[in-house]
Formats: C-alpha cells, structure tokens, sequence
C-alpha cells in the first residue's frame, strides 16, 4: 500500500505544469477516490472486527447474563468480573494447560512438519499426490474428525486401545480421554495432527524459495545432508519459520473445537484451557460478563504473540 | 506510513457513523399488527429427533386446527436452545409458543421475557408437585409440561441371568451385582459422570434418595452418594469412560454388552426395542438401605407463552399451551413418547396401560425439579456438582474432599 502510493506520487508530472487550482481540484478528487477505494474495507473492518472487539471489551465490564438480553440492562460493574475470573480455582489450571497445549502442539506441528516439508523437496514418484494427501486433516471439518478421534481413543472400544492391546504394548486399554494425566496429552496429539499441514504447506513454499546454488556451493564446499540442512536451509528459511510459528501460536491459544469434541475440558478440567472455560462461562453458563473478560485475556496474550509476528515480519520485508 | 494510517483511522470513524444506521436497519422488522385476525403462530422447540419431532408436530397441529390457526414450527437442537432465546429475547423476536426444558424454565422467567399463565386462566391443577415446582417462578407459573420422565436402572435380563444376580434394589447389591457382571471387556453398570449438567443429572437419584441437598453439597450424605460412584469405577465395575459419556453413549455401552446395566431415561426405550435379541428390564435406582425413598429428579420440557407484545397472538397462544396440556394430550403423547403423563390424575390409568412405564410412572409422583430449591441458580450448583464428581472420580481427591473444593469453589 504505502509502495504503491509513493510511486504514484513520485511519477506524477512536475508541479509547475499545471495552474495552481485546477491541480487542487485534481488532488481533491483523487484524495476521493482513495477514500472510496478505502471504504469497503473499513466499513467490513468496523462490523465485523472493531464491532464484536469493542463489545466484547464493553461486556467485559458488565454484569451481563441471561436477562440483559430481554431487559437489555447491564449494570457496570468495572473490573469486578476480571477479579472473579482470576481469583477463581480454575483459572490457574486453564493458564498452565494453554501454555502447555500451545507449546507441545507447536513443538510437534513444527518439527513434524518440517521433517516433512525437506522430505517433500525431494521429487519421487506420486509425491505431488501425497502432499496434497496431508492437506486432508485440513480440509475436515473439526467436529467430524474430533468425534473420529474421540472413537479412536475410547478406553474401551477405541481402535488405538485394541492395536496397542493385540500388539501386546500395554496389558489393557490406556484411558486416554477419562485420565488426568492423560487427556492434555491426546487433545495435543490430535492437534498436532491437524496442525501438521499448515506448517507443511507454508515450510515447503520457503523451502522452494531457497536456490539449489547455494546446495550445490555447499556441496562443493563438502557441506551435505544434515550440514546442508543447518548450514543452508535452516538460516534461509528462518524468516518463514518465524512466521509459522507465531501465527501457529496464535492460531493454537484460542483453539476450542477439538478440545469441546474430544474431553469438553474434562476430566476433572485436566484439559481444560482458557478458551474452553470462557466458552463454557459465556455458553453453557450464560455468564457472558465474566466469559468476556476470560476472553479478553486469551486476546491479550494472543496480541503479544501477534506484534511478535508483526515486527517479526516487518523485518523479513526489510531484508 | 503516517498519512496512510491517518486515512484508516478517518475511514473507521466513517464507518463507525454508518454502523448505527445498518444495526437500526436490522432491528424493525418485528412490530407486527396486534389486531385479532391471528392465522398462523409461531413455535420453536428442541424435538429434532425422530418419533419425538413428528409427535410433538402432529399434536401441535391438532391443538392449532382446535383455536383456528396454522403453525409455523423451528425445531432446533437442544445444545442451541438457549442461545437461540437469549438472541431472540434482545432482537424482540420471541416465538408465539415456545418450549423449553424445565431446569431452564425459571431462568427464562426471571428475565421477563414469559408471560405467567394465570394471565391466560389456563388450569393448572392435578399436576404432580414437581412438575409444578419446575414451571414456578416466583409463585406464578410460567409453564406446563404435558408430560416428564426421569432416569431407572435398566438391566440386561440375560447377562444377569448368567451370572445368577437379581437387580439390585441397595447400593451394596448393586456394587456386589456390578463387581458380579463385570468380566472381560463387559463392565458392570454405565452411568453419565460426564463434566456437564447431565452428569449432575444422573447424580441427583443418589445424592438425593441419600438426604444429599444442592444448597450445601459439602455434607456426609452426598459423600456417601459419590463414594458409591467412585467405588463403582475404581473397582473396577464401571469402566473410567463413564467421565466422558452422554447418556446416548451410556446406552450404546448398554447395547453393545459391554455394560450390564446402565442408569438411563425412557427416551431409550424406542432404541433399545429395536435392538435384536436385547431382552432388558427397567427397576428403580437402588437406595442406600432397604427402605429408603427413591427421590428421582425431574426431566421434561415446558411449553411457554413468550411476551411477545402481540396480545391477540399470545392469547391464541395460551390456547396452544392448554390445549397440548389436557388429559387427552398427556395420555396420547406419554404413550407415543414413552415419556409419563404429567397429572398424577392420569397415573392409574397410564400405567395399567403401559406397564413398561410403571416404574418411571411411580417415581414422577414424588419427582423432585432440579431448579424447586434454587431456581434460577440451579446452573451454579449443577456446576457444583459435576465438578466433584469428576474431581472424586478421577481421584484427584476423596468425595468428601472434592465436595468440599466444589461447594467453596467461586
């Protein structure tokens, strides 16, 4: 945008061209035109961005539960529904299983995906039709595979149970969804899995940007397989790696559908993170005043990640 | 850099002086003319599934065909419901009749957006205390459920038979009876531990039938209730899966075989009837000690007259309502529902004639409503409730301990 703009100005005519009020009148006009070109996007902006941000940061302050939608009143009450949703037990639990769901789903997406992406760069027969194969878990809708998985899973019957069983690894089924220790651990596997094409699909675009000089200088240079991995791909694919990885973070904090399929947060809130329980508040609790400010903090731990990204990829434009 | 995001700001601000005129764009579409010509009602209610969506349409039909209206009916499910209120109550787009579930009656109520039925003279005597109880908020009913249920202990008659038990009717017989069942990949008993109002739910028969109250769920009797549950599942008996079943999953263990009874509604009744070779009995709950009074908890939907603003509509409405209410409905939509009239003027007559339902039939009598002591604050102590459930069963505390955690908690 702000390229664009420049160049336009920088190739318009010399100044003393024109007389003085007609080159006003021109601006004027063109000043109009980038509004109107501008309005589109503001007004989708406002409605369904600033709009949803701004109430939900209203209600936040609000005692605003199942009456306020017939009466529409809604006292304030200041800081007063923060106070609850951080004094509560739940809170802490929430915090350290999104922190810990974030990081183990990240740290698996990613490597598993790298892994992936270098293997892919290689041409091999049907590896197009492979690659396109990984998309799927992308391409199925949440809810479906989740109750797949929560099949899969089951103590009892669950398919993982009955191949583990018959290979004789455990002596019986482990419960991956009704045990405390446990159920973060599947909900971060089956994330993980849906994780696994987005951070393919991106890596292996940065890993078609690098050219196949700089491996063959290496080669010459007796730099092959794992130091041509670190001493080539890695540093030139650093810019798209930080890229997957905030975005990746961000997209993972306020992940809710996979968790609500598989456990709904349980057992005993063992898998139970900060967007699970403000959905929980808002939606099944009908207390949107403190589901917002929950909310609102998920938002905020989001932003931060989000002017990592931001200064992250300003820099990789500067480069 | 500098002008551009001067020019976003100054089109967000444009846009932020549009953005009320769309919204009130939006919003007038509702005051419709109030005069008495009424042709068609609106209904919205949570039957999505099959006999109960073609039943409730047949019977809402006939009582609009009786006023002289047509019947305009959503069925949405019943996860959404509320929501889907709560977004017409602020749009003003309430339906003519409405249905909802009794636990969320009174919380519906105490907003404003029903109308009591006394405005309407609809009758509401020989109903059975409970049902009663759970359309009453502040002293006024709100509404009237045509027929309730509530959950039994259902057996398979066969794998008893095998193994020699006989349903159990105390919580010893019935640890002894589950330990006795279990073998294999075969559990038991399957019951709903799972961490939502429905997990709560099947608790209640127990803390309840114990002297357990939702007011203080930190007292010995409910203790005694989730220890039989934990020791259900720790030793064994019940499979750890219980934490995350809904009740349709329960009775898809029950019809696998897996679980040899299973605590459930007589909304299973249609599914399990057509499951070859499944031969199954209904009893109550066992009680802690011969005796003792089972105090089941009350299941049902109420149907509702929403202030809709539109007199004429809402008195056609009230008619709606009295008209799905009367004897005739109850008894007609109890026996293709499998559900048990809500009058206990009708009980005699409805269990001579379905003696399949005789235990559910029994127990509405002295059914409790799950919002009679707490009203609209029932959702907080469900909460409660399914939080030490899941705390004890998963043995994170004792249950006593995580009773205690919960009834502190917030």
């Amino acid at each position: 945008m702000t390229t664009a703009t420049t160049s336009r100005v920088r190739t318009r005519p010399p100044a003393s061209a024109e007389p003085a009020p007609r080159r006003r009148r021109k601006l004027r006009r063109e000043t109009l035109y980038q509004w109107g070109f501008l309005l589109p996007a503001a007004v989708y902006l406002a409605l369904f961005f600033g709009y949803p941000v701004v109430k939900n940061l209203v209600m936040s302050f609000q005692d605003y539960g199942t009456a306020t939608f017939y009466t529409g009143e809604a006292p304030w009450v200041g800081f007063e529904n923060y106070a609850k949703v951080l004094r509560s037990s739940i809170f802490s639990t929430a915090l350290t299983n999104t922190a810990l769901f974030t990081a183990g789903s990240i740290a698996g997406q990613f490597v598993i995906g790298l892994a992936l992406a270098v293997f892919f760069r290689k041409r091999f027969p049907l590896s197009g039709v492979l690659r396109s194969l990984l998309l799927l878990p992308w391409l199925l809708p949440l809810i479906a595979s989740g109750a797949v998985w929560k099949w899969i899973l089951d103590k009892d019957s669950g398919a993982l149970n009955q191949f583990l069983v018959a290979l004789h690894v455990v002596p019986t089924g482990v419960p991956w969804l009704t045990s405390t220790s446990l159920a973060l651990v599947a909900v971060v596997g089956v994330n993980i899995w849906v994780g696994i094409p987005f951070n393919v699909t991106i890596l292996y675009g940065g890993l078609q940007d690098i050219p196949d000089e700089l491996y063959e200088a290496a080669a010459l240079d007796g730099a092959t397989g794992w130091r041509a991995f670190r001493h080539v791909t890695w540093p030139m694919l650093r810019p798209v790696v930080s890229v997957v990885l905030v975005l990746g973070v961000v997209y993972t904090l306020k992940v809710l559908d996979i968790i609500l399929a598989l456990t709904g947060g349980g057992p005993a809130n063992s898998s139970q993170t900060i967007a699970t329980e403000s959905y929980a508040l808002s939606f099944a609790e009908f207390r949107f005043g403190e589901g917002s400010a929950l909310g609102n903090i998920l938002v905020l731990i989001s932003l931060v990640f989000a002017v990592v990204y931001l200064r992250a990829s300003r820099r990789g434009v500067e480069d | 850099m500098k002008r551009n995001s001067l020019t976003v700001r100054a089109g967000l601000a444009l846009a932020a002086i549009a953005l009320p005129a769309v919204l009130t764009g939006c919003g007038n579409s509702t005051s419709a003319s109030s005069n008495g010509d009424v042709k068609t009602l609106s209904v919205l209610d949570y039957y999505t599934n099959e006999p109960d969506k073609t039943v409730i349409g047949d019977a809402l039909n006939q009582c609009a065909q009786k006023a002289g209206v047509t019947i305009d009916r959503q069925t949405i499910t019943g996860a959404s419901l509320i929501q889907k209120v709560l977004q017409q109550a602020s749009s003003k787009t309430l339906p003519d009749v409405l249905m909802l579930d009794n636990p969320d009656l009174q919380q519906i109520a105490s907003t404003g957006a029903l109308a009591p039925l006394s405005d309407f003279k609809i009758p509401t005597d020989g109903f059975a205390d409970g049902v009663l109880q759970a359309g009453t908020y502040n002293g006024k009913v709100y509404g009237l459920a045509p027929t309730v249920n509530t959950i039994a202990l259902f057996y398979n008659k066969d794998l008893l038979a095998k193994a020699g038990v006989q349903p159990p009717t105390t919580w010893d017989e019935l640890k002894a009876a589950a330990a006795k069942l279990t073998s294999g990949g075969q559990y038991g008993i399957a019951f709903d531990a799972n961490a939502t109002y429905e997990g709560s739910w099947q608790f209640l028969p127990f803390m309840w039938s114990n002297g357990g109250d939702e007011k203080n769920i930190a007292t010995p009797q409910t203790a005694e209730a989730l220890q039989l549950w934990t020791d259900l599942v720790k030793s064994g008996s019940a499979s750890s899966g219980v934490l995350n079943w809904k009740q349709a999953d329960v009775k898809d263990q029950f019809v696998a075989g897996k679980a040899a009874m299973m605590v459930n509604g007589p909304w299973q009744i249609p599914p399990l009837d057509k499951v070859q070779g499944l031969n199954y009995g209904i009893v109550q709950l066992p009680v802690k000690t011969a005796g003792q009074t089972e105090v089941a908890p009350l299941g049902g939907e109420t149907w509702t007259v929403p202030q809709t603003g539109n007199k004429a509509k809402q008195a056609k409405a009230a008619e709606i309502v009295s008209c799905m209410n009367t004897d005739q409905t109850q008894l007609s939509l109890a026996k293709q529902r499998n559900t048990v009239p809500s009058k206990t003027t009708l009980a005699a007559q409805f269990s001579a004639e379905n003696p399949k339902l005789a235990v559910f039939t029994n127990l509405i009598k002295s059914a409790r409503a799950r919002t009679g002591e707490l009203g609209a604050d029932w959702p907080k102590a469900a909460t409660k409730i399914y939080t030490a459930i899941q705390t004890a069963l998963t043995g994170k505390a004792s249950p006593s301990d995580a009773l205690q955690q919960a009834q502190n908690g917030q």
